[in-house]
């Protein structure tokens, strides 16, 4: 049960505030989706006692799957899908938290929640530039394609 | 002269390419490979500066070189779909760098946004659904709602009235913060704590924060530390909103 409301919950938090983002409106609930998928990866990671810093790396690293596979289908670029899919895993409420501690003069918790929310935002870019690269790498395995990155950096070593 | 004339479209074409991506939130490795793409399909040989702040582009050592420069971000999806549909319709050939830059230019001015009372209502709704995920109690779900919506809305009026940059969200947690004082005064909120953070929400830099460390990773050091310095005004900005309320609290 517990489950379902969770499911429910970060699909409305996350396509509503798709609509603030301005995704494109056919794209909406693939971005609800991708962030409900996202949640319920961290959600359960949470329960299964992991760390929050794995739990959020396991979260973006999926979100970042779906949000290539609905880029590639709906050929949109896939900022807008990772955008919506990381909202609900981003350390909003420990950053307030850290500020919070320091206005009460509690530096040293201030401290403590603040280099939490770094490497929890850490591991989100990381999550989603390892499994860019693994599903791109997969990708062109199959067919002959390139990441972004990959053809960036290939560009600039031609030149 | 043709020749000449043509590279002077191109030229404009890309920065301008360029400049709606980053104003629209792009990351900067994702809006550098687009030009470069770009200028590609079009047989020139460009080199491009990307940071948050400007861009510097040139096709080439005798050729023109010209410089944009960038001075408000938002998070616009829409139109960094827009113009990446453009990009790849020009590299496939579909369309010619004249239709190209008129399309660019069509979306440059044009407003995707929705409705402003839809947007508004959509951030109380966020912000009420946080409160869930944040487990918190189902009786602080209207407090949540209303302190979502009032904040967006105060964001934008901020926005609307003035461009001082980090001001609105400034204000915006602080009228956030004074909501959910005084619905746990009036008793009808419990964790004020719950409300607040489930009301900033919707204003907090997160997708910034993200998007810096990409791109540093994908080695544009200065573009990451640039969007790392704005995520953390912005949301130094939104604790001391916060902190004003609290410290009276």
């Amino acid at each position: 049960m517990e489950y379902v409301i969770q499911l429910i919950f970060s699909f409305l938090a996350t396509a509503s505030l798709c609509v603030i983002f301005n995704a494109p409106i056919k794209a909406i609930p693939y971005c609800g989706l991708v962030g409900a998928v996202g949640w319920m990866i961290f959600y359960s990671a949470l329960q299964l006692q992991l760390t929050e810093v794995f739990a959020s790396f396991l979260g973006a690293f999926v979100v970042a799957i779906c949000a290539q596979g609905f880029a590639r289908r709906l050929k949109s670029p896939m900022i807008v899908f990772i955008v919506s899919g990381i909202i609900p895993l981003v350390p909003g409420g420990l950053a307030y938290n850290t500020l919070r501690y320091f206005v009460e003069q509690n530096y040293t918790l201030g401290l403590e929640t603040g280099i939490r929310a770094f490497l929890i935002s850490g591991a989100i870019a990381m999550g989603i530039v390892f499994s860019e690269v693994i599903f791109q790498l997969f990708v062109q395995f199959m067919r002959n394609s390139l990441t972004s990155m990959q053809s960036f950096s290939r560009n600039k070593r031609r030149q | 002269m043709v020749n000449e004339k043509n590279d002077e479209l191109a030229l404009d074409c890309l920065l301008l390419a360029g400049q709606i991506m980053m104003e629209s939130g792009a990351e900067t490795y994702r809006v550098e490979d687009t030009m470069l793409r770009m200028a590609r399909s079009q047989n020139l040989d460009a080199q491009s500066y990307v940071t948050p702040t400007g861009i510097i582009l040139s096709l080439g050592k005798q050729q023109k070189t010209k410089i944009i420069s960038i001075s408000s971000r938002i998070t616009d999806l829409h139109k960094i779909a827009k113009v990446n549909n453009v990009s790849r319709k020009l590299t496939l050939k579909i369309i010619t760098l004249d239709e190209a830059y008129d399309e660019l230019r069509m979306i440059q001015k044009t407003n995707y946004f929705l409705p402003i009372w839809l947007q508004i209502l959509m951030a109380a709704v966020s912000s009420a659904c946080f409160l869930i995920l944040f487990k918190g109690t189902w009786f602080d779900m209207p407090a949540a709602f209303i302190a979502g919506g009032t904040g967006y809305l105060a964001l934008l009026a901020i926005q609307h009235l003035t461009k001082v940059k980090f001001f609105s969200e400034f204000f915006a947690s602080f009228v956030i913060a004074l909501v959910a004082f005084s619905t746990v005064k009036l008793g009808y909120g419990n964790e004020i704590d719950k409300i607040i953070i489930s009301g900033v929400m919707p204003l907090v830099p997160g997708v910034l924060i993200t998007n810096a460390v990409r791109d540093m990773m994908a080695g544009h050091l200065t573009a990451g530390i640039a969007k790392g310095t704005e995520a953390f005004l912005t949301a130094f900005a939104i604790g001391s909103g916060v902190a004003v309320v609290v410290a009276f609290y």
